[in-house]
């Protein structure tokens, strides 16, 4: 396990989830994980494989296929001082309890008059790129930040995916955590002994003057690699990630929009009233006269996602696009 | 007592002061919902509203059973409950003015009622869904080891919601201290029972799920009572949920739009023969619990009571547009 530098291991991101779930339920005996498969199963996409052995049933606990009842169940517990990590198959499957996200989770507060706080985080999968077809590959987190009330966050890289739980676990209102699916073998070098992260703000993944690509999750290493070729071209794209979806940080992207002057936006989710679409209006009211080129947008087509492979890989945000549409931009001139 | 569903026969024995007390309390929630259907005929209250005149000895009698460190989560039919549980009328109605001194700030009003003093956990509008969040509070206790029930009122319209189903599966596959009240007035807003379920013997529901079930005749609060008693006191000695079936009726309509198209007048009169304060004062004075003077007396406290609470109300001021954002998230950053 041991990496190359010193005090650091290679790990894959489903270790790093693994790793940090594990260490909240060792640190607060408030903390428990419960969902479907996750434990006699290991969890649907391995990620708490072991972990029912290490800490029992009680705090690793299966729960019956019943989304609405299980996060409901996780609602009520935390309302009851208990800080349940929900895990949910896929986003896909979310919309089955999304009347208990919705309804419940992201209203009490306010319903309440600030009386009842749901100190509860969620995780589930998404996305596409694995030929799941049309009910396992979809990307709702753009949906989950239309929604005052819950944070959205989407850990892309090995460190957020080892820390970002543990700061969720710390807020004191509902987080949903959207993990790709993409990235679950994604392995790399991580600090043996890792701090918690931020969860408020986006990050320069990639330093550039000529165009911002704007991004998050799966489509992230998308972009980075876009970013690579295009360098060789001789364009310098500075890419963010956003990190969370709500709330929003605008300060990272228009700051770099100002710097740059283009933006370019890279969501797998739908293009039609997705978060692209979101941030997109965030430039044009914050920084439009910046602007040298037109905000453009890298969606998935506008299809269910189909099962075959060519079609799945036309439909979803590939690094050809990303680079052919960078070229274009670049050459507009404000 | 598993799989069948039981009529309670047994009646609470009481004494003057219990009995008086439990009349206390269904005059309470009656004369606060008909000052409400005043009020919002004055358009004072506005919004959803919901009344729970018929059905006062279901709240009334259910709360005996609870203590104070219990959970309670009820519908958008909850005034009573809220009332019977100890929350004040004046803090229930500023709420439905939509003033900041309301239990909730004037954000929830009518229908989403919450009181963190006495564990009320609202005040749900969504048919259903208050159910999986009282499997969570009773597992949240579970684990900690705590003698609690969380008690979860709801209607004979959300069994036939997935989440009744799957809370019910749930809280006995996980043996959780749910004392499950299922408030049947025989109607979901306007679809009559035998429109909505292919077995409308609701006890059997529970029989599904090996929860243990009971029916009572929910327009008496002593039989009410002793069957909450019981189903409370099997919940906290850990045998798992209970699921009481109280059979009621709603004297007004679903709420203040309702034409009430679905139901004849012959059975509201027939219903309201069986009105559940009536029936207790009856019952009351035949065992010389309670005189005329008594109940006069009563009358006029709860009057002022509930005048006052108006009069709160009315005094009461609007929360500044300037914290219209406030509560979508915790200001303490921290839990």
């Amino acid at each position: 396990m041991n990496g190359g530098a010193e005090n650091t291991r290679t790990i894959t991101y489903r270790e790093a989830v693994r790793e940090a779930i594990r260490e909240a339920i060792l640190k607060d005996e408030r903390v428990f994980l419960m969902g479907e498969d996750v434990g006699h199963y290991g969890g649907c996409f391995a990620v708490s494989k072991g972990l029912l052995e290490e800490f029992g049933p009680d705090r690793i606990r299966d729960t019956p296929l019943c989304e609405s009842a299980f996060v409901g169940a996780g609602i009520g517990a935390a309302l009851g001082g208990m800080r349940p990590i929900v895990e949910i198959m896929t986003v896909n499957f979310s919309l089955l309890a999304a009347d208990q996200i919705l309804n419940n989770a992201a209203t009490y507060l306010h319903m309440s008059g600030g009386l009842f706080n749901v100190p509860l985080v969620i995780r589930m999968a998404t996305g596409g790129g694995r030929q799941l077809a049309a009910q396992h590959s979809h990307s709702l987190e753009g949906w989950y930040a239309h929604i005052p009330g819950v944070k959205v966050l989407t850990p892309a890289t090995l460190e957020d995916a080892r820390g970002m739980l543990g700061t969720a676990l710390e807020d004191p209102d509902p987080v949903l955590i959207f993990e790709n699916n993409t990235l679950y073998n994604m392995e790399g070098e991580l600090p043996s002994d890792p701090g918690p992260v931020e969860i408020d703000r986006a990050k320069v993944r990639r330093q550039g003057g000529d165009l911002t690509i704007i991004t998050y999750g799966g489509s992230l290493f998308k972009a980075l690699e876009a970013a690579e070729g295009l360098a060789k071209e001789g364009i310098d794209a500075e890419v963010i990630d956003l990190r969370t979806l709500r709330p929003l940080d605008n300060e990272t992207f228009l700051a770099s929009i100002a710097k740059t002057h283009r933006g370019l936006v890279v969501d797998e989710g739908w293009r039609s009233g997705g978060i692209s679409a979101e941030i997109s209006a965030r430039i044009m009211e914050g920084v439009f006269f910046e602007l040298d080129a037109p905000v453009q947008r890298i969606c998935t087509a506008e299809v269910p996602l189909p099962y075959a492979k060519h079609l799945e890989e036309a439909a979803l945000p590939q690094v050809d696009k990303i680079m052919e549409t960078a070229r274009k931009m670049v050459q507009t001139n404000g | 007592m598993n799989g069948e569903g039981v009529k309670a026969e047994q009646r609470a024995t009481i004494d003057r002061d219990h009995g008086q007390h439990l009349l206390r309390q269904m005059l309470r929630i009656r004369r606060l919902e008909e000052k409400s259907a005043e009020l919002y005929s004055a358009q004072r209250i506005r919004g959803f509203l919901h009344l729970y005149i018929g059905e006062e000895a279901v709240a009334v009698g259910v709360m005996e059973a609870l203590t104070p460190e219990d959970a309670v989560v009820a519908t958008y039919r909850e005034h009573g409950h809220a009332l019977a549980r100890g929350m004040s009328p004046g803090a229930i109605m500023a709420e439905m003015y939509g003033k900041q001194e309301g239990c909730c700030r004037g954000r929830g009003g009518s229908m989403h009622l919450f009181d963190d003093t006495t564990r009320f956990y609202g005040g749900n509008a969504i048919v259903g869904g208050g159910l999986p969040i009282a499997v969570g509070l009773a597992l949240a206790d579970k684990m900690r080891n705590k003698r609690q029930v969380t008690c979860c009122f709801f209607g004979d319209g959300a069994v036939a919601e997935g989440e009744f189903h799957e809370s019910m599966n749930l809280a006995a596959l996980w043996q959780l201290p749910v004392l499950f009240v299922c408030e049947n007035n025989l109607y979901a807003m306007g679809t009559a029972l035998r429109y909505c379920e292919s077995v409308t013997e609701l006890t059997r529901k529970a029989a599904g799920y090996d929860v243990a079930a009971i029916s009572v005749e929910g327009m008496d609060v002593l039989e009410v009572e002793a069957a909450a008693t019981k189903a409370a006191a099997d919940v906290r000695s850990g045998s798992g949920p209970c699921f009481l079936e109280c059979r009621t009726y709603r004297f007004r309509g679903h709420s203040m739009f309702d034409a009430e198209l679905y139901r004849t007048k012959e059975e509201v009169v027939e219903w309201k023969r069986r009105d559940p304060i009536a029936n207790l004062i009856g019952q009351l004075k035949e065992k010389a619990l309670l005189t005329e003077t008594d109940l006069e007396k009563m009358e006029r406290e709860v009057a002022l009571e509930i005048e006052e609470a108006v009069a709160f109300a009315e005094a009461c001021t609007y929360e500044p547009v300037e914290d219209l954002t406030r509560f979508v998230y915790s200001e303490r950053r921290k839990v």
